[in-house]
């Protein structure tokens, strides 16, 4: 490879994108470097690849081309675009904590009378002259390029701390928010920290204001959750139909922990979410659960990587997708039983509904497993919806698009039935239905 | 009068097979038919071709139902218009609960009818009555549409949502598949409770037995795909003695 060509245009146009996300941040302590190495890690890989095994079925190069220049921080009258959708999306009883543009909004955001226990600061504030905060946010693996891309170039996100002790009454609601008139990249990064014995709700959610076109949403969730506590998390990715969301989430889980995790993807044009999930402690327990739906030319990638670091832990992935038109569902779940590990119990089930004959799907399960007394397991499916169940349904009255939507609801509602909260399996329930109502 | 439904010289394929090769049969109001016959003898097909399941090709004759063709509808408007199968294997839905399902389906055919639908209050109270008089407890209602029920109990569902339903036209193919003889004589009240004037019906069975408990008024016997014989209820008799050979056929 010549190392010596001329840097492109679309090298140039991320340099001066990363120049830009540079001034957006404080440089204090260690932050400058840190972003300087990620950047130099990403400049030396580029969009990952089909030729990476690890992008095989989501070539960046040819799904996204290029990433776009960086958003503008939001004017006032993107604020007031955000605010429409944001009341749209409204989740009853929770506190939402707003992204616009990749940058926090406090007056759209809900942090006063903040519960015992629980602070909010948005990231900007947060890491100047903390140098241990800073360490954890920008210390991700540069290994993986669109990390260390988001890692670069982040310009904003929302800092959680919940204190020892504390059960959150209100679920917390962070809201992305594209609102930018022009074509542009927003890099978002947000940290959860979650002592002992707490329980908490984090919903995230992605969505467009009016007027916000063929954006590029990036984004990183670092998630700690201490011994005894448990997270239920829930994430609705339902960015514009043209938009491009790319997401990460590093989880750690201390020791009789349990994270209850579940996404939902129905919009964006392409969308990847990859999650590293570490058992640190022994003891714990993690339900990832997942939902696409896709339709028209739509592109989902859902890879996941649990890593059984430590014995007595039990971790289950159920997973569905919805596939219509030419739309492709991808999901990568790797499971990783360390030497020490022993007594693991691992589970994964992945199942798609192809409702077209250009619909695809690709399922990749991976198991490493060193240790030699665990129980793990993997199972993967893809089908058409069943003629027989079909034909009974119209034989009762139901139309076809009725009796097609009444067995979608059922494939999917077994991996919605995992969300703990009533309100959040109503919310995902709702989101399903609005999809399928569509359809018909 | 034009009869309920009726069937002039219906032939059909399967894939490359010919099954039924010129079936004639007419049912009126008030009447229940009984059709007999052994195995592969296109008793299914028939009742498939009524309710409208795919796969199978009419290549001859017609089925009018009140007078209309049957054949140019889709399943789900011959449903709204009145025609009901009883599966002889009801299908399992795991994931869509029964009161779910029956709501769908009742408030489907309203509406395709221009009626009002249940609201859900309505609903509940109408399908509570109707199961209790089934014998149907409610928590089978709250599980997934027949999953873990029993062959009784799935029987007991189908004929529930006759009786929901209300259609004028009931074919109950091989209703006594399946049934030991106290679920067969449950499921057979619940037919019978259906008879009445407005209502036609045709039983579809193999065996003898469950024109015990669902008496008909006309008994067919089909073979290789046509009707051969037609007669009173004593025809059903006459066969349980001599057996299906008399036609050319082993039982």
């Amino acid at each position: 490879m010549n190392v010596a060509l001329a840097k492109t245009d679309t090298g140039r146009a991320l340099s001066d994108a990363f120049a830009a996300a540079r001034e957006r941040l404080p440089a204090a302590g260690k932050v400058a470097d840190f972003r300087r190495q990620a950047f130099d890690a990403y400049e030396r890989s580029g969009l990952p690849h089909r030729r990476i095994e690890d992008w095989k079925y989501t070539d960046l190069r040819v799904l996204m081309r290029e990433v776009l220049p960086l958003a503008a921080a939001p004017d006032a009258a993107a604020f007031k675009r955000a605010e429409v959708v944001l009341k749209a999306g409204t989740i009853k009883g929770a506190r939402p904590l707003v992204l616009v543009d990749g940058a926090f909004a406090p007056k759209l955001s809900d942090i006063s009378g903040l519960e015992k226990g629980l602070s909010v600061r948005s990231l900007r504030e947060a890491i100047d002259g903390d140098n241990a905060l800073q360490a954890q946010l920008f210390s991700l693996d540069t290994a993986n390029p669109m990390v260390a891309l988001n890692s670069a170039m982040l310009t904003d996100g929302v800092v959680i701390d919940i204190a020892d002790g504390t059960a959150l009454s209100r679920p917390l609601h962070i809201v992305h928010i594209a609102a930018g008139a022009t074509a542009s990249s927003i890099f978002t990064r947000s940290l959860l920290r979650i002592g002992k014995n707490v329980s908490a709700t984090l919903v995230e959610s992605y969505v467009a204001a009016g007027g916000a076109k063929s954006y590029q949403a990036h984004d990183s969730l670092v998630i700690v959750i201490g011994d005894n506590s448990r997270l239920d998390h829930v994430r609705l990715v339902e960015d514009a139909t043209d938009a491009v969301n790319i997401s990460s989430g590093v989880v750690t889980l201390g020791a009789h922990a349990h994270f209850n995790t579940f996404g939902m993807t129905s919009g964006a044009a392409v969308s990847r979410y990859q999650a590293n999930i570490t058992f640190a402690g022994e003891g714990s327990r993690v339900e990832t659960n997942g939902v696409n739906l896709l339709r028209g030319r739509q592109h989902a990638d859902t890879t996941l990587l649990l890593d059984h670091a430590v014995p007595h832990c039990a971790s289950r992935e159920v997973f569905r997708a919805v596939i219509d038109d030419s739309a492709h569902s991808v999901f990568q779940g790797r499971i990783i039983v360390r030497p020490d590990a022993q007594k693991t119990d691992a589970k994964m089930m992945t199942r798609a509904l192809l409702l077209s004959d250009d619909a695809e799907a690709d399922n990749k399960p991976e198991l490493e497993i060193f240790a030699d007394d665990v129980t793990c397991g993997h199972g993967a499916t893809s089908g058409a919806l069943d003629e027989s169940l079909l034909f009974y349904l119209r034989a009762r009255g139901l139309k076809e698009k009725e009796a097609q939507a009444l067995l979608i609801q059922a494939f999917v509602g077994e991996a919605i039935e995992s969300i703990a909260s009533d309100a959040l399996r109503d919310l995902a329930a709702a989101t399903a239905e609005r999809w399928l109502r569509a359809r018909s | 009068m034009t009869a309920l439904l009726e069937v002039r010289d219906l032939q059909v394929r399967v894939e490359d097979r010919e099954i039924l090769h010129g079936l004639s049969l007419t049912v009126n109001k008030g009447e229940v038919h009984a059709i007999m016959g052994p195995n592969g003898s296109g008793k299914s097909t028939l009742s498939h071709v009524i309710a409208g399941k795919p796969g199978y090709e009419v290549t001859g004759g017609e089925i009018l139902f009140e007078g209309e063709d049957l054949l140019e509808m889709e399943p789900d408007e011959r449903a709204a218009k009145g025609v009901f199968l009883a599966f002889q294997y009801p299908v399992e839905i795991p994931g869509v609960a029964t009161y779910t399902f029956l709501q769908a389906a009742i408030n489907a055919q309203r509406k395709a009818r221009g009626e009002a639908e249940y609201s859900t209050p309505a609903f509940l109270k109408k399908v509570r009555e109707v199961a209790k008089s089934l014998n149907i407890p409610q928590d089978m209602l709250k599980r997934g549409v027949n999953v873990g029920f029993s062959g009784g109990e799935k029987k007991r569902n189908e004929i529930l949502q006759m009786a929901l339903f209300e259609p004028s036209l009931c074919i109950l193919d091989e209703m006594d598949s399946g049934l030991d003889i106290d679920a067969l004589r449950i499921a057979a009240d619940g037919v019978n409770a259906l008879r009445s004037p407005d209502r036609g019906m045709v039983v579809i069975t193999h065996y003898q037995r469950l024109l015990n408990y669902i008496v008909p008024d006309f008994v067919h016997v089909m073979s290789r795909g046509k009707v051969v014989k037609s007669g009173g209820k004593e025809l059903a008799l006459e066969l349980e003695e001599f057996g299906y050979t008399q036609f050319g056929d082993a039982a």
